[in-house]
């Protein structure tokens, strides 16, 4: 730089004074990492996708763009005469000359306040330990009782009912109402958590809310009602809001649902899966029993038969059995013995020949007989006077019995 | 599988004085020990028809459609007027 400006001001060239100028807004870190409010006016989108608009106030106007990166992770599109923040840093579009905030976010005005007081809160209870997992109790599979806070005008309520009527009306509904957005929400809240817990003493509270803006979800954000919730002696399901909203009463809460409906589904079992479980084990009981009674049948058949077996009738039968086994068996080896005792027989035959009583007469004995045809063997047969008959090989005569009967030595 | 019957053996009360859960739980006690068989035919029997009595008696509970949907007034609980969907 030309430091004789006492005589001369210094002449840039429009580049210089440009590049100058850039430099000095770069090196301030006041204008980098920013947040600008405004409304949005001149809102430009080309075919390149930037973003080209400007936030105003009454009395001075700041030209924006934002690169089309950054524009496709807008939730929403700002619109001329929006109330917004934007953040971004300061610089100098050297073409036009032109300085600028080049933005990479927008919000609507006033949420920039409460996301910083929604981290506050978050990370004050988040120390006190209200947010541990140990703290969250398991929810009762079979509820007979279910609280509800919520609305009685709104959505959430129908679609809870709705719900529960489709999986589960064996449980009681009861509805503790209280507004959901507005001064009067936070307190309504905290209100009808602790009639829940005191007079109805459900087994499962759920609080819900359908969806809104973060300024409408506010209430489910405030300190108070974070407390009376990790303060009630019955679980809290939280469905509030849609998929995307989170509030500090989810952290606080036993179970997050992402909606009222889920969690009016968290909440109950869902008849169709019990039916089935019901099913299941009927069907497991009809097989255990019939397999039961069949092996019963089948021992009391094996019993019968061990019975049976040994009954008289059984045992005549089975020894008859067993001869004409036996019989059978020994068929072959006793036709063996008979073939052998015909061929004794013959022999026999032959020696009886010569035993014959006949031939015995012939050699001069007699056969003395009773007249009844006993033979007389023995002297203790007869007596005297007893007539008897003699026979000898040719022919018989009667003889009587003496007195002198002598019995030999 | 030994799951104990506490206490009172829970024949004794009947079927319809149990919640749903005690009805289904003692169901699958019952359905436990069926299938342990360590049990004679008659103990078995009786069993199976106590179970068929629960069976009955939570089908019939599930079937019901009416819900019953009340709201505090102040400090009563009153039947809820709701919405035709």
């Amino acid at each position: 730089m030309n430091q004789l400006a006492f005589f001369d001001p210094p002449l840039w060239t429009v580049n210089e004074l440009t590049v100058y100028l850039r430099d000095l807004l770069e090196s301030d870190n006041n204008l980098q990492d920013i947040w600008v409010k405004g409304e949005v006016s001149n809102i430009s989108r080309p075919t390149s996708g930037h973003l080209y608009f400007t936030i105003k106030d009454n009395q001075s106007a700041l030209r924006c763009v934002m690169w089309r990166n950054a524009v496709s992770r807008l939730t929403v599109m700002p619109r001329d005469g929006d109330a917004v923040e934007v953040h971004g840093s300061i610089n100098i579009y050297e073409a036009a000359g032109q300085y600028q905030l080049y933005a990479d976010l927008i919000r609507p005005t006033g949420e920039g306040a409460l996301y910083q007081e929604f981290t506050r809160l978050k990370a004050l209870l988040e120390a006190e330990g209200l947010f541990a997992p140990e703290r969250k109790r398991p929810i009762p599979r079979f509820p007979n009782v279910i609280g509800i806070v919520t609305s009685p005008t709104g959505a959430a309520l129908q679609d809870i009912l709705n719900t529960i009527r489709r999986r589960y009306t064996l449980a009681r509904i009861v509805l503790a109402p209280t507004p959901v957005q507005g001064d009067e929400a936070p307190a309504g809240i905290v209100t009808a958590l602790e009639t829940q817990n005191q007079i109805v003493i459900p087994d499962v509270i759920i609080l819900a809310r359908g969806g809104g803006s973060m300024e409408d979800l506010w209430a489910f954000n405030e300190e108070r009602v974070a407390r009376a919730i990790a303060a009630s002696e019955a679980p809290v399901i939280c469905g509030v809001g849609h998929e995307t909203d989170i509030t500090i009463a989810d952290f606080v809460s036993d179970l997050r649902a992402p909606t009222p409906t889920a969690a009016a589904e968290l909440a109950t079992p869902n008849r169709a899966d019990l039916m089935e479980n019901i099913s299941d084990l009927s069907q497991t009981m009809a097989r255990v029993l019939t397999a039961e009674v069949n092996s019963q049948r089948l021992e009391l058949n094996y019993l019968e038969n061990q019975i049976a077996n040994r009954s008289p009738q059984t045992r005549v039968r089975s020894d008859r059995q067993r001869i004409d086994e036996f019989i059978h068996r020994s068929g072959t080896a006793l036709r063996h013995k008979l073939v052998l005792q015909r061929t004794n027989l013959t022999s026999l035959d032959h020696n009886l020949g010569s035993l014959n009583p006949f031939a015995i007469l012939k050699r001069g004995y007699a056969v003395v007989s009773f007249p009844d045809n006993r033979i007389v063997r023995s002297v203790t047969q007869v007596h005297s006077s007893d007539e008897l008959d003699v026979r000898v090989q040719d022919g018989r005569f009667g003889v009587q019995v003496r007195d002198d009967i002598q019995e030999s030595e | 599988m030994t799951n104990a019957i506490q206490d009172k053996p829970k024949d004794d009360i009947p079927v319809d004085q149990l919640s749903y859960e005690q009805a289904f739980t003692e169901l699958q006690t019952i359905v436990g020990e069926l299938e342990s068989e360590g049990l004679s035919l008659d103990e078995a029997l009786a069993l199976f028809e106590r179970g068929q009595e629960l069976i009955r008696y939570c089908i019939n509970l599930l079937d019901q459609t009416e819900l019953k949907v009340q709201q505090i007034l102040g400090e009563e609980i009153v039947d809820f007027e709701t919405q035709v969907e």
